[in-house]
């Protein structure tokens, strides 16, 4: 059994002019141990499911449909203090801004054994030294010394290696990391992702990694989740998916990387941009802008097909005429 | 989407969220329709009221101190009563509305251009101007609203010759009262002009060539007015009550111009003689106007408030 | 295109020498006083020389606190130089401030990285456009502007009539496309591109960056292309400059930079472009962050992260010197020869580009 399972999900948001659908009928499962990229561009809804995981959507976001089972048990519709208790000790995350992810007034220190003790049984003198632990674990010089500064003595880099470790801690078997490494600088970039990676690995703890940037995902998981315009496009193992991609939009969203090497002309480029969730077109999603369109792309939502080791959710193999 | 005639505009502004926060609170509509009594009342006063209170030529002694119309007594061309000097209190009091709307108006149309301006000016130009006109802001600040009013109204009347006091007294409140409450204004517009300064557009048109008064003027001004129409909806309301204070002190209009504020301190001195209605009713009115562009103002606050959708 | 004046085959159309600016950081003068401390600063941008050949793009590459947007906005006039000077055709335009002298800054517009604050959102988007035209007096009626504002909104791929819309009523790529219409309606012939499209997603960065391309091949633009994205630049670029803590490390043709790295730190940024390809290949990412710029190490700034630092190196600045294939790079180690070695153990980063559809 995977260690998590998310189906059907569907998170909405009621508003004035209706209710808008951020996340429509996206399913997928994580393994144990097992690192899954989520990826897509503004607007999405990769980083809503992430959240409906986690349980902490902004209200008046909320899911609207489909069930989340982490080791089988639904977590999606359990109660505010019920969620609290899962995560930290169940459900890790990590968050794109380290600044606003630690207090300022409290102790690097202080935020780590709060959190230890929490969840785990430990006097104060074990939890310290398990903080300590830590923050060597995650790569920070004099961590005996360090533990009693303040976030803003960190640099950006050290920050987020502290917001690692506190998401770990606890010791979770589920990590969400939503866009972790785009405020920092590149050569920080690689040295945070590397170290998730290798935590991850050590600890055989899943993540699943919500971010828009490619190369992150080729670095960093074992398999992708395409994501266009709220819905699944493709999933699939990383290597095949980003070398070989089923879904026209993957392929299009490769093809518009600027590689290194000989320069063309031209970059591929996807014309129009990705419809606001009030204008969602009818049938494919992503009909209007498909290079590879035809006729019932507009009538018909595709259902996502097993395609290769993976899945893709495109009438060109749902065995429909064209 | 952007049909720029009146009925598209109107259509428009019918379907904004601003609309539809207005039309869900119930406390505001009743608010603004207060309000909009109050101030067609006033505005046509010299057409709706029964009576000229002060068309001395129609006065009838006989008919002064006489109770509400619906009590024994009454009189129904008087539906109000009447004072000592036989003036019908509905119709002071439409007549004072007048005066109370005019002065609050006034005031802050004059507080919001200068501190607007001073504010802009400050927080553009920086350096010393800032620091001069920031610390002139301090000042005023430290003193209560009520005391640097009656420093201003004080030494205008020193400089006008007193035949002109009565005449002058309906300017010299606007003076007193605006020239008070600027400095809101100015520090909320000077903050949103040190943000706006630092932003890309107007970098952008420092790099197209375009000179400094008219990037603060075309640029700057129209994104920082936003918290100027609130400020100013709250503060029409202290500038009333600060006029009406005046006004009982007996330092603002007079007896022969009175706005509510003199209603309330000349009928003030009849309260507990019995003929309480001479200074109910226009305390009730005050209390009514301020209350509704208290609830009006707060409601604008939240609703143009981004953070708060 | 205009006849510029001073105008040589072969001039370098914008030439940077000694540009430098320092911040000063000190607490207020009370607190210096009472306290005790020096005065401090900020080298944002020390001693840079750049060149700029006509109808070319130069690109500036480096991380947080390198000064590459300082530069921009120095060029731009935005901010004025502690020291040194900056050409343009000919003409030392050091002291001008923006948009002065007239005839001179016109031929220069600037493009910004954030689309959302880029343009006024009070303004209705034809008028950002005919900014500059008004301000230049280049239209004589206002059906000549009318007309011009939409011919620049069709150029960059968008809609007449959308120049009666206002901002927020379109997405981060169409926002910049209006702040591209806007810089090129004076016809200039030098643009500043500060980090454009680091702001957007990489489908629409693909359409932005081609719409760039091909407007240099059309209006015959110089492009100075600031960027912390290596693979962006090796697509704009003619030459790229890579900076670090307000100096130049090295500048090169760009196909040698890549080819050929002689900076370590230029050898460290090539690393943590993301592969791909999924070769798999072993990264060992280079410890330790940019440092704190007022602090900065002395000599060499990126001695405390260099694999092959030496005394020297923590002693003594090292100056740029050219190298084959016209590079040119700050570097002790390489003037040395010491970095044989690791040249041998750096990537292969020449792959032929596949066509994904």
């Amino acid at each position: 059994m995977a260690l998590l399972e998310v189906e059907n999900l569907k998170v909405e948001f009621p508003t004035r002019r209706g209710v808008l659908t951020a996340v429509d009928n996206v399913s997928f499962s994580v393994e144990q141990g097992e690192i899954l990229g989520v990826v897509g561009e503004s607007g999405a809804g990769k980083s809503m499911t992430g959240a409906a995981v986690i349980g902490l959507l902004e209200p008046p976001g909320r899911i609207g449909g489909g069930q989340i089972r982490l080791d089988g048990k639904r977590i999606d519709n359990l109660s505010p203090d019920e969620m609290r208790r899962i995560r930290g000790r169940h459900i890790g995350a990590v968050f794109q801004d380290p600044l606003t992810s630690l207090n300022p007034l409290f102790t690097v220190g202080e935020q780590l054994v709060e959190t230890i003790r929490t969840h785990l049984p430990m006097s104060a003198a074990e939890a310290r030294k398990r903080a300590i632990e830590w923050l060597a674990e995650v790569g920070i010089p004099a961590p005996d010394m360090r533990i009693d500064q303040y976030p803003h003595q960190f640099s950006g880099g050290m920050r987020q290696r502290v917001v690692i470790a506190l998401a770990l801690c606890a010791e979770p078997r589920l990590i969400i990391a939503d866009e972790p490494t785009t405020a920092l600088d590149v050569s920080v970039q690689a040295q945070i992702i590397g170290l998730l990676k290798r935590i991850c690995r050590e600890r055989n703890a899943a993540a699943i990694l919500v971010t828009h940037d490619m190369g992150v995902i080729a670095e960093t998981a074992d398999r992708v989740a395409v994501m266009y315009a709220g819905r699944l496009a493709e999933i699939g193992p990383v290597a095949r998916v980003l070398q070989n991609p089923s879904h026209p939009y993957t392929a299009g969203l490769m093809g518009s990387i600027p590689r290194v090497g000989p320069r063309p002309d031209r970059l591929i480029q996807i014309e129009g941009s990705m419809p606001r969730l009030t204008d969602i077109p009818g049938g494919c999603a992503f009909n209007p802008r498909c290079p590879k369109a035809f006729a019932q792309c507009h009538r018909v939502r595709p259902e996502l097909r097993p395609v290769a080791d993976g899945a893709a959710a495109c009438l060109l193999y749902d065995g429909v005429t064209q | 989407m952007s049909d720029t005639s009146f009925t598209g505009r109107l259509r428009s502004f019918a379907d904004s969220d601003l609309f539809y926060s207005f039309r869900r609170s119930r406390t505001t509509v009743v608010a603004a329709v207060a309000l909009t009594l109050l101030f067609v009342g006033a505005v046509f006063a010299p057409l709706i009221a029964p009576h000229n209170p002060f068309d001395i030529a129609n006065l009838n002694l006989l008919d002064s101190e006489l109770p509400p119309s619906w009590l024994e007594g009454g009189n129904p061309a008087y539906w109000l009563g009447t004072d000592t000097q036989a003036r019908d209190v509905l119709s002071s009091i439409l007549y004072g509305l007048r005066i109370s709307l005019f002065v609050g108006f006034a005031s802050v149309i004059l507080a919001a251009v200068l501190g607007v301006f001073l504010g802009l000016l400050g927080g553009f130009v920086g350096g010393i101007v800032d620091a001069v006109i920031m610390r002139v802001a301090d000042v005023l600040l430290s003193f209560p609203a009520i005391l640097v009013a009656l420093l201003i109204n004080g030494v205008m009347r020193g400089i006008l010759p007193a035949n002109q006091h009565e005449s002058a007294a309906i300017l010299v409140l606007v003076l007193a009262i605006g020239l008070t409450n600027w400095v809101q204004y100015a520090r909320t517009v000077r903050g949103s002009t040190l943000v706006e300064r630092q932003r890309e557009y107007v970098q952008a048109a420092r790099t197209i060539g375009v000179g400094r008064l008219r990037i603060m003027l075309t640029h700057i001004l129209p994104n920082v007015l936003g918290p100027v129409l609130v400020i100013g909806t709250i503060n029409l309301g202290m500038a009333v009550l600060t006029e009406a204070t005046l006004s009982f002190l007996g330092v603002g209009m007079p007896a022969t111009q009175p706005s509510l504020g003199t209603l309330i301190r000349v009928g003030n001195e009849y309260l507990f003689s019995g003929i309480w209605w001479v200074v109910i009713f226009p305390s009730a009115t005050l209390a009514v106007l301020v209350l509704a562009v208290n609830l009006i103002g707060d409601w604008l606050r939240d609703a143009l408030n981004p953070k708060l959708r | 295109m205009t006849d510029a004046p001073n105008a040589t085959a072969g001039a370098p159309l914008l030439q940077v020498k000694g540009l430098k600016k320092h911040f000063a950081m000190s607490k207020p003068f009370l607190n210096r006083l009472l306290e005790g401390g020096e005065t401090q600063t900020v080298k944002a941008v020390d001693g840079l020389d750049l060149e700029i050949p006509r109808g070319k793009t130069l690109s500036l590459v480096g991380e947080s606190g390198c000064g590459k947007s300082t530069v921009a906005r120095l060029i731009m006039g935005l901010s004025n130089p502690t020291g040194g000077r900056i050409v343009f055709d000919g003409t030392d335009i050091s002291r001008a401030p923006a948009g002065q002298p007239a005839a001179i800054r016109r031929r220069m517009q600037m493009i910004f990285q954030d689309p959302y604050a880029s343009l006024n959102p009070r303004w209705r988007v034809g008028d950002i456009i005919a900014e500059p035209l008004r301000t230049y007096g280049l239209c004589e009626t206002r059906e000549a502007e009318r007309r011009e504002v939409d011919r620049l909104l069709e150029f960059v791929g968008l809609n007449a009539k959308d120049g009666d819309k206002f901002p927020h009523e379109f997405s981060g790529g169409q926002r910049q496309r209006i702040s591209i219409a806007r810089a090129i309606s004076t016809k200039p012939e030098f643009l500043v591109c500060d980090e454009p499209t680091s702001a957007l997603d990489v489908s629409v960065q693909a359409q932005i960056l081609n719409l760039m391309r091909e407007m240099q091949r059309e209006l015959g633009l110089t492009y100075l292309f600031i960027s912390h994205d290596l693979a962006v630049v090796n697509f704009m670029s003619d030459w790229i400059g890579v900076m670090y803590l307000g100096r130049l490390v090295e500048v090169s043709p760009a196909a040698e930079l890549f080819a050929n790295p002689r900076h370590p730190y230029t050898r460290l940024l090539l690393d943590t472009i993301p592969d791909l390809d999924m070769s798999k290949r072993d990264r060992q990412p280079v410890a330790g962050e940019v440092p704190n710029p007022i602090n900065p190490p002395t000599g060499c700034h990126f001695h405390p992260r260099c694999p092959l630092a030496n005394d020297r190196c923590r002693r003594e600045a090292p100056a740029l010197r050219v190298y084959d294939g016209d590079a040119r790079a700050s570097c002790h180690a390489a003037e040395e020869g010491r970095d044989a070695t690791a040249i041998a153990a750096q990537v292969p980063v020449a792959r032929p580009h596949q066509a994904a559809v």
